[in-house]
């Protein structure tokens, strides 16, 4: 017998739509990331963290105290964080002489561990060491992933997927072109480095409708390279991968639009039974009652009579 | 012609001042508009890279944004409040959901049962006038109390009942075992909807439980004895609880062994034909008299 979760009422109004809120819900709104430290931390790392931190921003949380964690060993403290603080994103700095530099980055399905990968801090420059002008906070980045090795190994994929959902931010319907004005850059070199870059988008005039790009770095600008990594479970990963039916766009049988933009519709109509058509009605075809009830009498009679029949059969 | 060639020139002119916005590429970009991403598999250029990284990731990136911003402004546009917006085509990327996708909340009993007899919810409304009072009085809340105290200051003492009863106490403890009947109730439904198995806990209140749990509590209560209910005796026409079986000590379940042969199964069902075709019907007096004064007083 499993223990029953939450049997409990809540008592306001306020519990109870905060209790609403964390149920699932059919369309997710933005994934939120949390930032925290490990054990010990560098300067490097700590400020790495910031700069992320400022540019997911509003959908991010950042805790400010040391934890006791090491992630690939027992990942049970990070999944309670997450499912405290309702994020299913997390970013955690660490600093030790076995593995200096250190940035894990991972996700969260269902608040158990989905996946996540280790990057080392080779070399990095904040953002208050550019001095250009910055963007506007909580805006959509345009992702531009360069070179062919993103698809090459396992996790790089995988890395580039956790890059997507993190800084995606959500799915839109529209965006306002003049809004467009972030690009980060994902590189993936040959000798396994990984170079994140981050610009500022300058729309000019171009003579024509589009305009010409022009950009300017922002930074952060971070080179990391791989470290250990845990790959999703397959399961697990497709059961994260589930689209709802409702959003599932089914085929509408038998509606068809031509060149003109009329659209026309196909109705299927049974067989058309003739001998109960309603013709004229008249006075004088009218059955009578006696009528009636003769004919549901000899109806009876011949069901009872055929049971009778197979009755008699049966006992031979 | 002169003009012609006049405005070409002036156009091509014009076109010069600006920078192009095509951009060269050997192999064609991998797009996702829904995402604003682009994927660039081209090769980079090892040499550049290494000799002026930073200016060759700006460039490198500067033509796949431009690359991506074009396509982008291919889209149809929408005027919305002084802004156009482009409206993007749905996600390409496959992206791990946060949560389990939804499933629809299984019905409580009553809801069920509701659904099953096509019962509709009333919507009641929040205030209603109190001809006592000569006020309007909430639905609930607190001011509904006070008017229900206001209200009950004296208590009616029914006809058969104790009169050194506490009418008071009894009406409050009326309510809080109505409290408990609805909390339990609550958890049985959770408990269902979860598919969790839950200790019975018998018969909670003779009030408050159904005649069928009271005939499952005196089956079980006849049984609990130290010849497992072998020597009690029995009302005329008392049936036994059924599905207690699990809980009854020393019961055991009549069950009858499939027919033996072909031959045995058909005399067995030829007698059961017998039984429903012998079957006489029970005359209703009442009912063939008065059937038979309208059938007279008809004609």
């Amino acid at each position: 017998m499993s223990v029953i979760q939450r049997v409990v009422k809540p008592t306001t109004r306020k519990g109870k739509k905060v209790l609403l809120k964390r149920e699932p819900q059919v369309i997710e709104g933005p994934k939120r990331a949390l930032f925290f430290q490990g054990r010990k931390t560098s300067d490097k790392v700590r400020g790495l963290l910031k700069d992320l931190y400022d540019i997911k921003k509003p959908d991010a949380l950042k805790l400010s105290r040391k934890n006791d964690i090491t992630i690939f060993e027992n990942a049970t403290p990070v999944e309670a964080f997450c499912k405290k603080l309702e994020s299913p994103l997390f970013m955690m700095g660490s600093h030790s002489k076995k593995r200096p530099d250190n940035i894990v980055v991972g996700r969260m399905y269902n608040y158990t561990l989905l996946d996540m990968i280790e990057l080392y801090v080779e070399s990095y420059e904040g953002l208050k060491e550019f001095a250009a002008s910055k963007i506007t906070l909580g805006i959509k980045p345009c992702l531009i992933f360069n070179g062919p090795q993103w698809e090459q190994s396992e996790e790089l994929k995988q890395l580039k997927s956790i890059f997507i959902d993190f800084f995606h931010r959500e799915h839109v319907e529209n965006v306002r072109l003049q809004g467009i004005e972030h690009t980060l850059s994902f590189n993936a070199t040959p000798d396994g480095k990984i170079l994140l870059r981050s610009y500022k988008v300058f729309l000019k005039k171009s003579g024509c409708r589009t305009p010409r790009v022009e950009l300017e770095e922002i930074g952060p600008r971070v080179d990391f390279s791989l470290r250990r990594s845990k790959l999703p479970d397959e399961d697990l990963m497709k059961e994260a991968c589930r689209k709802p039916k409702e959003l599932k766009v089914t085929k509408k049988k038998n509606i068809t639009t031509d060149e003109l933009g009329t659209t026309r519709g196909r109705i299927h109509i049974g067989r058309q039974d003739i001998n109960k058509l309603q013709t004229r009605k008249m006075k004088g075809l009218k059955k009578t009652a006696a009528e009636r009830k003769a004919e549901k009498a000899k109806i009876k009679t011949i069901i009872v009579n055929s049971d009778m029949n197979a009755v008699n059969e049966m006992r031979g | 012609m002169d003009v012609v060639d006049e405005v070409l020139e002036k156009s091509a002119r014009e076109a010069e001042k600006y920078k192009p916005i095509t951009v060269e590429k050997h192999l064609e970009l991998e797009y996702d508009l829904g995402t604003l991403m682009a994927v660039d598999k081209n090769e980079f250029d090892m040499d550049t890279l290494r000799k002026d990284k930073n200016d060759y990731l700006l460039n490198l990136t500067r033509d796949n944004t431009q690359l991506l911003l074009n396509k982008i402004w291919d889209l149809p546009t929408e005027q919305i409040e002084e802004s156009i917006v482009v409206k993007l085509p749905p996600q390409k990327t496959v992206l791990p959901r946060m949560k389990p996708v939804p499933k629809p909340k299984p019905f409580t009993k009553w809801q069920q049962f509701a659904k099953e007899k096509g019962i509709q919810k009333k919507k009641k409304s929040k205030l209603s006038w109190d001809e006592q009072l000569q006020k309007w009085v909430p639905l609930y809340g607190f001011k509904r109390s006070n008017a229900e105290k206001q209200k009950d200051w004296l208590l009616e003492v029914p006809q058969n009942a104790d009169p050194m009863e506490d009418q008071f106490a009894k009406k409050i403890e009326a309510k809080s075992e109505r409290i408990a009947k609805n909390e339990l109730q609550r958890l049985r439904n959770i408990a269902k909807a979860r598919k969790i198995k839950v200790p019975r806990v018998g018969v909670i209140n003779p009030d408050a439980s159904s005649a069928k749990d009271l005939q499952a509590a005196v089956t079980v209560a006849k049984s609990s004895t130290a010849s497992l209910g072998k020597y009690q005796s029995k009302l005329p026409n008392e049936k036994e609880a059924r599905g207690v079986a699990a809980i009854t000590p020393g019961a055991t379940r009549k069950r009858k062994l499939p027919p033996v042969s072909a031959n045995v199964e058909k005399t067995e069902s030829l007698a059961i034909i017998d039984t429903i075709l012998n079957k006489k019907p029970k005359l209703n007096i009442e009912k063939a008299v008065a059937r038979h004064i309208n059938n007279e007083q008809l004609e």
